[in-house]
């Protein structure tokens, strides 16, 4: 699960971590309002989408009167905010954070994942913030550095100064480097965060370190102790169709093709995505039912999937082993009817009853295509919406 | 032979009260030699009691002191399947399978870190469990699609495991024993591990390794066979479509930071000597052409 910028720095604040001083705003007025409670004489405004890359995207601007901080925050909220991580579409920008200006003298970058080599959580951090980490990592790999956390004692302090040091934090100002770090490992830790970014993480002219970026995410299996994270989701951010999906238990993922997949388990839903677009097809989504599904399962399913205007065909690929195929039939039968379905469906059974599956698939008198392996069920899907 | 288990492995069952973990004993014990391996449960508050004549214990130390047992299957629900394992190890069980989904990666963090040093090793969690087909059958699949031979199984997901067992039976070729090592991003047993076991198995002749975007333990393996593996070694991997960024369902299963995508893990497989197809419905048939 993701969060917005500010919500992540209200995350920081709790774990000791200084942030510049900030407000979200809904509103343009609001954002006004926020500029003037903050006082000063420069802020920050600063669109909330779920995406990276805002700054490139023109969602980040520096205001320097309330006059302008009133047309910022008209520009940048409602706007269609495009970044490299938004799609083409953009993100419509909802929400502002209202922040105090810095006087940034220096941009680093700091972040934590777990890696899955060691099985640590690994604090990466580099001199070089405020720009693609990506690009430094390819090209300068010795500009990263990294520590890989020993959970029972958690990040050192000497550790921390170390990292705080090599990043390039002056002499004066690396006890404050170290609770930064210290603080991030401790809110990863401690909100079961999945991935943590500060980029940049910034040292001001009078020597105050300050994080002046806040990505966090959190990882979903782990929602369930922590109310106040769930509480901070903001569904105008997330698809709504894998909104809906999740509420019916089910795994899907939009995509872009228009060939619906659903497909019984998450690594054969991939190899079925896989094996339409080796046979010059486009899968439209990602869509696993899972072990346990039912009847309204699959309806549900179908309706979700029916959805997309771009839908051309369907194809069910189940591979029946505590899930029965006989089950999942009289659950395609039943959504078919259900959903009046009027694009071409083509559906491949094997494993357990795949026999009385496809008999009951075969009665039905519904148009169903039937495969007998996935390669097969790929061709006729593909071919199915090229009308051919 | 076979790799892991056997007919003559005794089990524990973590979690056989639960409507899980007693579906999936009574399909385990009706699976051949299953109504001699599946021996004991546990449940602290249902000690003395038992599940359909399989006696439960409150401890796994005292399943395996009154049993002998040296493996077991934890279905405990997400929340507390980590302590589970914990107890396991602590017994010093020979090998724990968790069928669990759902587990946080921090819990699994601790788990693996307390785990360090200790003989016991993991499959999972999140993994469809381990069967040597004929003999015995620990965990969730569906037995009948299996048969007895020489070829090793090894992968990250499930139905795509039963979809290449599968494509390996209708060709007449058995598997000596097929491996679940599941889809989360902090695990037991990874690829490597298991094929230096299926490599040290006489009767395993061949392995058919399959894996998912997301990590690097396809690469680990790869370099591995590459010096290492004197028996052929077939992949394929799964999410060759799937756009960075995004979770694949399986909570290890996303490309992230341009790294784990399946044609880089693909080309690696490849340069270290294991044939690999992008074709998921040629799995079995790619085997065949290697023996």
């Amino acid at each position: 699960m993701k969060i917005h910028e500010y919500q992540g720095k209200e995350i920081f604040r709790k774990y000791g971590m200084p942030t510049p001083r900030g407000i979200p705003a809904f509103t343009v007025d609001e954002a006004v309002r926020a500029a003037k409670q903050l006082g000063g004489s420069v802020w920050v405004v600063k669109a909330q989408i779920h995406a990276g890359g805002r700054g490139k995207g023109g969602g980040v601007k520096v205001a320097k009167s309330l006059d302008e901080v009133r047309q910022r925050a008209s520009d940048i909220l409602g706007m269609q905010l495009v970044t490299p991580q938004t799609g083409p579409g953009g993100q419509k920008v909802k929400r502002l954070l209202i922040e105090e200006g810095a006087d940034i003298k220096k941009e680093l970058y700091v972040g934590m994942v777990v890696d899955r080599g060691t099985q640590r959580v690994v604090l990466m951090a580099s001199s070089e913030g405020g720009i693609d980490i990506e690009e430094v990592a390819a090209k300068t790999p010795e500009k990263i550095h990294k520590v890989f956390i020993d959970p029972a004692t958690g990040l050192t302090g000497a550790d921390a100064e170390g990292i705080a040091r090599k990043i390039g934090i002056p002499e004066s100002s690396v006890t404050q480097g170290r609770e930064v770090l210290q603080g991030l490992y401790r809110a990863f830790d401690g909100t079961d965060a999945s991935l943590a970014e500060i980029n940049p993480l910034v040292v001001t002219g009078d020597g105050k370190v300050l994080a002046l970026d806040a990505k966090l995410n959190f990882d979903s299996n782990a929602l369930f102790r922590h109310p106040e994270i769930v509480a901070m989701r903001d569904l105008d951010e997330e698809d709504p169709a894998e909104i809906e999906a999740s509420k019916f238990d089910l795994s899907y993922i939009s995509l872009d093709g228009n060939i619906g997949c659903l497909v019984n388990g998450a690594g054969l839903a991939m190899a079925t995505m896989d094996v339409i677009k080796l046979y010059g097809g486009e899968p439209a989504n990602f869509l696993d039912v899972g072990g346990g599904a039912t009847a309204e399962k699959v309806t549900e399913a179908f309706k979700i999937m029916l959805r997309n205007p771009k839908l051309k065909a369907i194809l069910v690929n189940i591979f029946g082993g505590i899930m029965k195929c006989d089950t999942i039939a009289e659950g395609i039968v039943a959504a078919s009817k259900a959903v009046s379905l009027e694009v071409p469906l083509v559906v491949r059974m094997k494993g357990t009853n795949e026999d009385l599956g496809r008999k009951i698939l075969a009665d039905s008198g519904l148009p169903i295509i039937a495969a007998i392996d996935m390669a097969d069920a790929a061709e006729k899907v593909v071919a199915a919406t090229t009308g051919q | 032979m076979s790799i892991l288990v056997n007919k003559n492995t005794r089990v524990i069952t973590q979690g056989i009260t639960g409507k899980t973990g007693q579906f999936h004993t009574r399909m385990c014990r009706e699976y051949a030699n299953g109504m001699n391996c599946f021996v004991a449960g546990v449940n602290p508050k249902k000690a003395g009691e038992d599940f359909e004549g399989i006696k439960i214990y409150g401890t796994v130390k005292e399943a395996k002191a009154a049993t002998g047992a040296t493996v077991s299957v934890i279905y405990v629900p997400p929340p507390f399947a980590a302590a589970a394992i914990d107890e396991a190890v602590d017994a010093d069980l020979d090998l724990v399978v968790c069928i669990t989904e759902g587990i946080p990666v921090r819990d699994m963090i601790r788990t693996r870190y307390r785990m360090q040093g200790k003989p016991t090793m993991l499959l999972g969690p999140n993994c469809p469990g381990v069967i040597t087909p004929d003999e015995i059958k620990i965990g969730i699949m569906p037995g009948h699609i299996h048969r007895k031979g020489a070829v090793g199984v090894v992968s990250r997901s499930g139905t795509l495991t039963y979809e290449a067992v599968g494509q390996l039976s209708d060709l007449g070729l058995g598997q000596s024993t097929a491996v679940g090592i599941g889809g989360d991003p902090v695990n037991g047993l990874k690829h490597v591990d298991v094929l230096k076991l299926f490599n040290d198995d006489p009767n395993t002749s061949a392995v058919v390794m399959i894996g998912e975007i997301g990590g690097s333990d396809e690469e680990t393996a790869a370099e591995w066979v590459k010096t290492n593996m004197r028996k052929p070694v077939v992949g394929f991997i799964a999410g060759v479509t799937a756009p960075p960024g995004k979770r694949m369902g399986h909570a290890g299963a996303i490309i992230s930071g341009g790294k784990g995508t399946a044609q880089e893990k693909l080309a690696i497989m490849d340069a270290c000597g294991i044939k690999v197809t992008r074709n998921p419905a040629e799995m079995g048939k790619l085997l065949r052409s290697v023996l």
